[in-house]
């Protein structure tokens, strides 16, 4: 859009992969100018950087390759990216948590506003980001000279992750104060898919009753090919970790076929799932407000209609 | 058992705002300029009521002497200190304007105010339920060049700071942070409790220091323009269906999903 803009993604990833909502990211920054350049930290990553290296549209990935970025802090990867983001007009990472902990604190040393959760590009200062858990839209426009970014990966097509061929270069750790020690992960380990780019996510209620009963829903979604998700009271509730949670301040997915089983449709649920292409409810509450932005709506009990469906689909 | 001894004098900051109650459902103005806030029922941010339970819990353990509210905003704010008060809480700082805030602004204040205080813990919620910026608190733990504990499930004294554990997109992650520390709150942290009606009398007592961003030194900029705000496009309720097969059936042929 303009000569000068010059626009840095922050990637995600654990080390073993890079997130798919780096790709995401990458076509918001496409969105906004060029050239874009890629910021990757970590710990043994030189498949994950050739990963960046290697996505359609990126001029250059920066590489901090260190023992001190195998679980790094927002302070430490924030140096990071202060340390070497001097030159850029736009930074950018997912608005996953890892994101958004890290984009206002890293504008924050710099004394810049960030922006958070953009859904559209409208020029390289105007954005338009869901505020009210996704009732209202605002088109925001942002005077720092440099504009600090999370991004809605469900809201951007991912960036084709083969075709570019971008330059990879080493940067130093940076300096941080030491004052967070990282202690230990317990991560739900999964086959599924990842919950914010399935195709396929069957999420569970209140209504499920139970953790056990969520087994349906997982071979539901294996026979899809999808994830599994949650409403928050499920979560709450203790059927299934807190990662499973979508919503206004869970997880926002946007699949293709978004299946509610036993969840009421309260608007911080919809908040993180209303912009999927086909939404299914089965709920046996015929005045449930799920209904009012399924596509198809199927008023029976879920534990009849879950493994007719199921049968159904082994047909 | 040296910190029982200390615990006395520490101070926990809990900055609270004001935010449309999360059960009312919101309406954009026609003029497009905004949210309509007028005869609209207006509540504590919840993830701020979670933030003042979990401060009077590490009060009522021992672990801190102190509980302060912090709110900036226009004067009703200070009701929101009150209900704050409410539920335990010692005493309040209201920073009196009627100007728009955003989140480096609000972080500056508290910053502001925490050193005036000697605040040994801030608790902010993770997200105002309004703006959805989830912003607050990162900019305040990199203003004040304190350890950040973002998103948090649960947190303990120690000797050596705080244990804390955060929700994370993958799943929980443990850290160990110093002391003085900046924590944001998440759902799974507590149960907030309710006011008593005792309490809700004694609060009526606590004092409210009502100060202005010059009494602070902070000034309010604005580097965050909203040119307008929309509504979303609705969606269209779909059609009813009665059966695993028909449901299939739509799936297969008319919406192309599975
Ligand atoms: C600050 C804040 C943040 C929040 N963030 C989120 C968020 O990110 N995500 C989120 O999901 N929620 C969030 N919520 C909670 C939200 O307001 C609702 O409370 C929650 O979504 C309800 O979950 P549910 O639909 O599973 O439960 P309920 O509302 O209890 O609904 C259960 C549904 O199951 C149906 N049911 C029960 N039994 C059966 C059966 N046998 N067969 C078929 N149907 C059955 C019932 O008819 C009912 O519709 C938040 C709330 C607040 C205040
Ligand atoms: N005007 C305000 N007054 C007091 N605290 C605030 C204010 N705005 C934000 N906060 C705090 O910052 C948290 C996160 O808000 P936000 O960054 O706006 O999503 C809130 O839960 C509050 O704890």
């Amino acid at each position: 859009m303009s000569d000068e803009t010059k626009v840095l993604v922050i990637a995600e990833h654990d080390n073993a992969a890079l997130y798919p909502g780096t790709l995401n990211t990458v076509t918001a920054g496409v969105a906004i100018g060029a050239p874009v350049d890629v910021l990757v930290a970590g710990h043994g990553i030189g498949e994950i950087a050739a990963a960046c290296a290697a996505v359609a549209g990126v001029a250059r990935v920066l590489v901090a390759d260190h023992e001190i970025y195998a679980h790094p802090s927002t302070e430490e990867v924030a140096a990071l990216v202060v340390a070497n983001g001097g030159d850029y007009t736009h930074i950018l990472a997912p608005a996953s948590t890892f994101g958004k902990a890290l984009i206002p604190y890293a504008a924050a040393l710099r004394d810049l506003q960030s922006i958070s959760d953009i859904s559209e590009v409208v020029s390289a200062d105007t954005f338009v980001r869901p505020i009210y858990a996704g009732n209202a839209l605002a088109t925001v426009r942002c005077a720092d000279p440099v504009k600090m970014i999370t991004v809605r990966t469900t809201a951007f097509d991912a960036a084709a992750a083969q075709g570019g061929g971008a330059s990879v270069e080493n940067i130093p750790a940076a300096a941080a104060t030491g004052q967070v020690q990282f202690v230990e992960q317990a991560l739900s380990a999964s086959e599924r898919p990842e919950l914010t780019s399935a195709r396929v996510v069957v999420s569970g209620g209140r209504g499920l009753q139970s953790g056990d009963n969520f087994t349906m829903l997982e071979q539901l979604a294996d026979r899809l090919g999808g994830a599994v998700g949650a409403s928050r009271a499920a979560v709450d509730a203790g059927f299934v970790p807190n990662d499973y949670q979508v919503g206004q301040t869970g997880k926002v997915v946007a699949p293709d076929l978004y299946l509610a089983v036993g969840i009421s449709g309260a608007i911080q649920h919809l908040a993180g799932m209303k912009d999927s292409k086909c939404i299914v409810a089965i709920n046996n509450d015929e005045e449930a407000p799920i209904f009012q932005v399924a596509d198809y709506s199927w008023n029976e009990d879920l534990f009849a209609a879950v493994p007719a469906l199921l049968a159904e689909l082994e047909k | 058992m040296h910190f029982l001894e200390d615990a006395r004098t520490v101070k926990i900051l809990v900055p609270v705002k004001r935010v449309i109650d999360a059960n009312i459902r919101v309406r954009v103005k026609p003029d497009r300029s905004g949210v309509d806030t007028d005869n609209v029922k207006m509540a504590m941010n919840p993830f701020c009521e979670i933030a003042v339970e979990e401060a009077l819990r590490i009060k009522e353990a021992g672990d801190a002497g102190e509980v302060i509210l912090f709110s900036a905003g226009p004067s009703r704010f200070q009701e929101t200190i009150r209900t704050g008060l409410a539920m335990g809480a010692d005493r309040g700082v209201h920073i009196h304007t009627d100007e728009p805030l955003e989140p480096l602004v609000v972080a500056k204040m508290i910053a502001a105010v925490a050193e005036k205080e000697g605040a040994d813990l801030v608790i902010l919620g993770k997200q105002s339920i309004d703006g959805d910026n989830n912003q607050t608190g990162q900019m305040l733990a990199a203003i004040m060049g304190r350890p950040l504990g973002s998103y948090i499930s649960e947190i303990k004294k120690n000797e050596d700071g705080f244990a804390i554990t955060r929700e994370i997109d993958a799943g929980l992650e443990k850290l160990q942070i110093t002391s003085p520390a900046v924590v944001t709150t998440d759902l799974r942290l507590n149960e907030p409790r309710y006011a008593s009606l005792p309490n809700i009398m004694k609060a009526k007592k606590k004092p409210i220091e009502a100060l202005t961003p010059e009494d602070i030194g902070v000034q309010v900029s604005h580097r965050m323009e909203i040119l307008k705000v929309v509504e979303p496009p609705a969606r269209e309720a779909g059609v009813m269906v009665s059966g695993a097969g028909e449901l299939v059936d739509k799936l297969k042929n008319e919406a192309k999903v599975i």
